[in-house]
């Protein structure tokens, strides 16, 4: 099959027509057929990525399953995966069916809601996809268009300021994207991302208006492209709209930004801001990695004092995409290999931890902290779940959040003791408002009134705990599955990126930072 | 001579013919009973005329010395403008019916003003220009008056009637400098004076007269003022008619004068227009934000686009002639669809126009919400659907004749400008529970309301094509 990226990037959208076609009714059948349909198609893509997966060659740092077609004024539609964006497809197809089967208990225009995630996920997996500059802005902006819609209709009361919020906010910092976009295609010709990969820009230092830009256009751009993904990842300060949108959107939309939408931010600055802007990454990668060493303490720390428990998780969320930016940026094998690896584990992580808020909001209806407590009386289950889940996010060895965490740091101790230092006090805060959180709602006597009758979680609830736990124990003892995957990858762009260095000669200008 | 002449216009001859053989029809016959008749003809007729330029236009012909010009330019904008002619004299029967509006003069007024419009875009000389300027103008005038009851419609007409006189002036003003300083009104003769030396003063002065004249009828700021009244007072199937058509040929006459005539001082022309295109895209976003009334939030929605739209011309380049070519195609066709929408806004038979009245609107009738859905993310301008594609050509055009600040500034508006869209999305979608509205929709309404939307999302496909007419069109107005 030559065009398999398609078949499962477009296999959503099929089940999503098909629902809007030919599904009609809002009783009990016909929502019980929009959620197995929707399942179903999520499940089928799973397993088609999974023959990406056997077929793909990691020892080869090119992209593969390549499709091209003409599109308009130039523009193809291209598709390909290499190691780094391969994990990130598998990632969303692995995590879709959990996340459709998790708003089982939804009851409010249940197929619109199915439609909204079926259409997302065909988006997020186009994101991954595209190997043409415009084919990923339209996907990569269109995916505001649903969310924006899952938030609206099915969040939480406050749910219009939110959506406007995360609408307008994340639409800001892409449109600086598409000029630079645009800036990009008349410089190089193109918009074959392969291409553009090799390409140079121009870097000679300019000044516009008078203040001189070191790195010239290089450093412009990036700060276009920077300008979207940090809103995306997101990274301090742009983060404000994740803890209103989080707090809002039901369960499932929190899963799905949490753990797909986000990683779009890290797998940007991976696919343009590393290696199409060497020289930019370069002269502002200092003021990025101090950015998430304060991300990761402040937003730690604004952890500490929430009584929401999803904020409090989207705030921990912020400061885990700390980690992703830092590696990064750090730009040596281990930070960008821990980058990804943290952006994976994060996925099945923070995903697991949200699920774990919607199942007891799903029976007390409410999010505070202070509304809970002793859960462990009643819900044993759930306590051994979310314990688990607890100290995964805090980076338990053994676990897949250690991995991530521990080689970004090491990546990031090579180019600057400072930031790591800083970034290591992050560890143990992260520790600090999990635990704290996990005693306040589950440990202790079950003293409220309201809890006595709750129940632990049901069949179906295990269920989709069950691969996530799976997942991240199995990337906690066995982390060379991911690391194999885009070892090689991360290799080439690693050895690009120092190679584009040497040749533009920045390197020893900045080597005083 | 006068045969090959003849052959250039004979669309515009034919529907003038047929303006008064419908008039005769009209006065002779049954007078206002006629009117469906007239109508439906009327659209027959444009959608005629549009086919057969479409196919068998070819080449560029000039006729009566110059002053007329038959090219593949015109072609484009002439069909655009047909073709949304048509479709908003459809739209507009069951609204003017029902509204007790459907007078016989409508069909024919609008057929008249089409006439005018197909003439601004033909224009080759600064007569032609005025000649079909006054035309379309004049016509438009007494429709947005045709409701002679209503106050605020008599002062829309008014209004307009007296500011677009204003304009005309200001044009008439800047053609005779340009006369006086060229020496002739041929465009072909301008543009050697320009190319032969140093653009004059009083050239150049005459330049900014018209542009300021020209600027007048596409509504860009600063010179917006008469857009959002009219549009409000205007019954609103007219409106619709004043969002597109007239926006086309008005736009279609702003290029030819500024490429045909002063193409050799681009540099000259192409800040006046950046600016008004800076200005413009920032009062549109801006101003609509407060506005509850649809109508005439859609009065600054379209001068938010025509701002975009002349971003395109600013950049003074073939590309950027296509890429306004685009954007106006595009505009027009997601303003029918909106349009179509906003006509079915009633409630208990009155129209309504205010958008709060649009809550819970997607319980009731979720195919119209999610249609009007689809328009508005097309009209901010969010991938993938089509109204994407018409920023992204102007921007790439702004781009590439080196106004990156303008296109940074575009995509700023174009943020502030999502903002409104996303009210009327957020009301007809997760506004709280009230009876909504329950006016019916006439298949022919319903048609193209879902097919605009249709449009908009299936055009990521290829854009059925339009670029590549779109380019040839400019092609033959920029050498």
């Amino acid at each position: 099959m030559d065009n398999l990226l398609s078949v499962i990037t477009f296999m959503p959208l099929v089940a999503a027509l098909i629902l809007a076609l030919f599904l009609r009714g809002d009783d009990e059948a016909s929502q019980r057929n929009a959620k197995w349909l929707a399942l179903i198609a999520t499940s089928v893509t799973f397993l088609l990525s999974i023959f990406v997966y056997t077929g793909f060659d990691a020892s080869n740092t090119g992209f593969q399953f390549v499709e091209e077609r003409d599109w308009l004024m130039g523009l193809q539609y291209k598709m390909g995966v290499d190691g780094i964006s391969v994990t990130f497809v598998l990632l969303t197809t692995f995590l879709m069916p959990i996340v459709i089967a998790s708003c089982w208990d939804v009851k409010s225009r249940v197929k619109d809601y199915m439609i909204a995630f079926l259409l997302l996920e065909t988006l997020m997996l186009g994101v991954f996809c595209a190997l043409d500059l415009i084919l990923f802005y339209l996907f990569f902006e269109a995916g505001l268009i649903p969310m924006f819609l899952i938030i609206g209709i099915w969040g939480g009361v406050n749910r219009i300021y939110a959506s406007f919020k995360f609408f307008l906010y994340t639409l800001l910092g892409s449109v600086l994207m598409l000029v630079a976009m645009i800036a990009m295609y008349m410089d190089a010709g193109t918009t074959d991302i392969p291409t553009l990969l090799t390409h140079t820009f121009a870097s000679e230092t300019f000044s516009v208006a008078g203040v001189t830009v070191v790195g010239g256009l290089q450093t412009l751009m990036f700060l276009a492209f920077f300008a979207s993904f940090a809103v995306k990842m997101p990274m301090w300060p742009v983060h404000t709209w994740l803890p209103d949108a989080h707090v809002q959107a039901p369960t499932a939309g929190s899963v799905v930004l949490a753990a797909i939408l986000l990683k779009m931010g890290g797998y940007g600055f991976l696919r343009f801001s590393l290696p199409m802007f060497p020289v930019g990454a370069e002269v502002l990668g200092i003021y990025v990695l101090w950015l998430s060493a304060i991300a990761i303490i402040y937003t730690s720390l604004v952890a500490l004092a929430q009584s929401d428990m999803k904020k409090l998780i989207a705030y921990s969320s912020v400061a885990h995409m700390g980690y992703v930016t830092m590696g990064i940026f750090a730009a040596n094998q281990q930070g960008v290999d821990g980058a990804i690896f943290q952006m994976i584990s994060h996925g099945f992580i923070s995903g697991a931890l949200f699920l774990c808020v919607g199942v007891i909001y799903d029976r007390m209806h409410t999010r505070e902290i202070d509304a809970y407590g002793g859960l462990v009386n009643r819900m044993p289950a759930y306590a051994l779940i979310f314990m688990f889940f607890t100290m995964a996010n805090v980076g338990l060895p053994g676990t897949s959040g250690f991995v991530g965490e521990f080689l970004t740091l090491m990546g990031v101790f090579q180019v600057n003791t400072w930031v790591a230092m800083f970034a290591t006090t992050g560890v143990i805060l992260s520790a600090a408002y999990g635990l704290w959180l996990y005693r306040r709602v589950v440990m202790g006597d079950l003293i409220k009134e309201s809890l006595k009758s709750i129940t632990d979680m049901t069949t179906r609830e295990r269920a989709i705990f069950a691969p996530l736990v799976f997942m991240t124990i199995l990337l906690g003892v066995y982390p060379a599955l991911v690391l194999d995957l885009i070892g090689p990858s991360v290799e080439a762009l690693v050895s690009n990126y120092d190679t584009a260095l040497l040749d533009s000669g920045v390197t020893t200008a900045v080597a005083g930072h | 001579m006068i045969q090959a002449d003849l052959n250039n216009v004979l669309p515009e001859v034919l529907l003038a013919v047929f303006a008064m053989l419908a008039l005769m029809g009209g006065v002779y016959t049954t007078k206002d009973k006629s009117a469906p008749v007239i109508l439906w003809a009327t659209s027959l007729v444009f959608v005629l005329l549009a086919a057969w330029i479409g196919v068998n236009g070819e080449g560029t012909n000039a006729a009566f010395g110059g002053a007329f010009v038959d090219d593949g330019f015109s072609r484009f904008a002439k069909v655009t403008i047909l073709l949304s002619a048509a479709a908003i004299l459809l739209l507009s029967q069951d609204f003017m019916t029902r509204q007790g509006l459907l007078r016989f003069e409508y069909p024919i007024l609008v057929a008249l003003s089409v006439v005018g419009m197909m003439m601004m875009v033909s224009a080759g000389d600064l007569m032609a220009l005025y000649m079909g300027l006054e035309l379309q103008s004049l016509a438009l005038y007494v429709v947005a008056s045709l409701r002679r009851d209503s106050v605020k419609s008599t002062e829309a007409g008014l209004k307009y009637f007296v500011l677009g006189a204003l304009s005309s002036g200001m044009l008439l003003y800047g053609s005779s400098l340009v006369y006086g300083y060229a020496g002739t009104t041929l465009f072909t003769g301008i543009f050697s004076t320009v190319n032969a030396g140093d653009i004059s003063l009083g050239l150049l002065f005459g330049l900014v007269f018209v542009v300021s004249g020209l600027a007048f009828k596409v509504s860009a700021a600063p010179f917006h003022m008469w857009t959002p009244d009219v549009y409000e007072g205007s019954p609103t199937p007219i409106t619709a008619f004043f969002a597109t058509a007239p926006k086309v040929a008005a736009m279609g006459l702003f290029a030819r004068v500024v490429h045909d005539a002063f193409g050799g001082a681009v540099a000259d022309w192409s800040q006046i227009v950046a600016f008004l295109s800076v200005v413009s895209m920032f009062l549109g976003a801006i101003a609509a934000i407060g506005q509850r009334d649809i109508k005439r939030l859609m009065a600054y929605s379209s001068i938010a686009h025509m701002g975009f739209a002349l971003m395109g011309l600013a950049a003074g380049t073939a590309e950027g002639v296509q890429a306004m070519l685009i954007y106006m195609a595009i505009y027009v066709t997601m303003n029918i669809g909106t349009f179509a929408f906003i006509l079915s806004m009633e409630k208990d038979g009155q129209p309504v126009t205010d958008i709060d009245a649009l809550q819970n609107y997607s319980k009731k009738e979720p195919l119209r919400a999610l249609a009007m859905l689809v328009l508005m993310f097309s009209l901010a301008g969010i991938p993938p659907l089509v109204g994407f594609f018409g920023k992204f050509y102007v921007l790439k055009a702004a781009v590439d004749a080196n106004m990156a600040w303008l296109a940074v500034a575009g995509v700023i508006a174009s943020v502030i400008g999502a903002f409104y869209y996303l009210r009327i999305i957020y009301y007809m979608y997760f506004g709280e529970e009230r009876d909504a509205l329950n006016g019916s929709m006439p298949m022919v309404n319903w048609l193209l309301l879902v097919g605009s939307a249709a449009v908009m999302v299936l055009g990521v496909i290829n854009l059925f094509g339009i670029e590549g007419l779109a380019m040839a069109a400019a092609g033959a107005l920029v050498n």
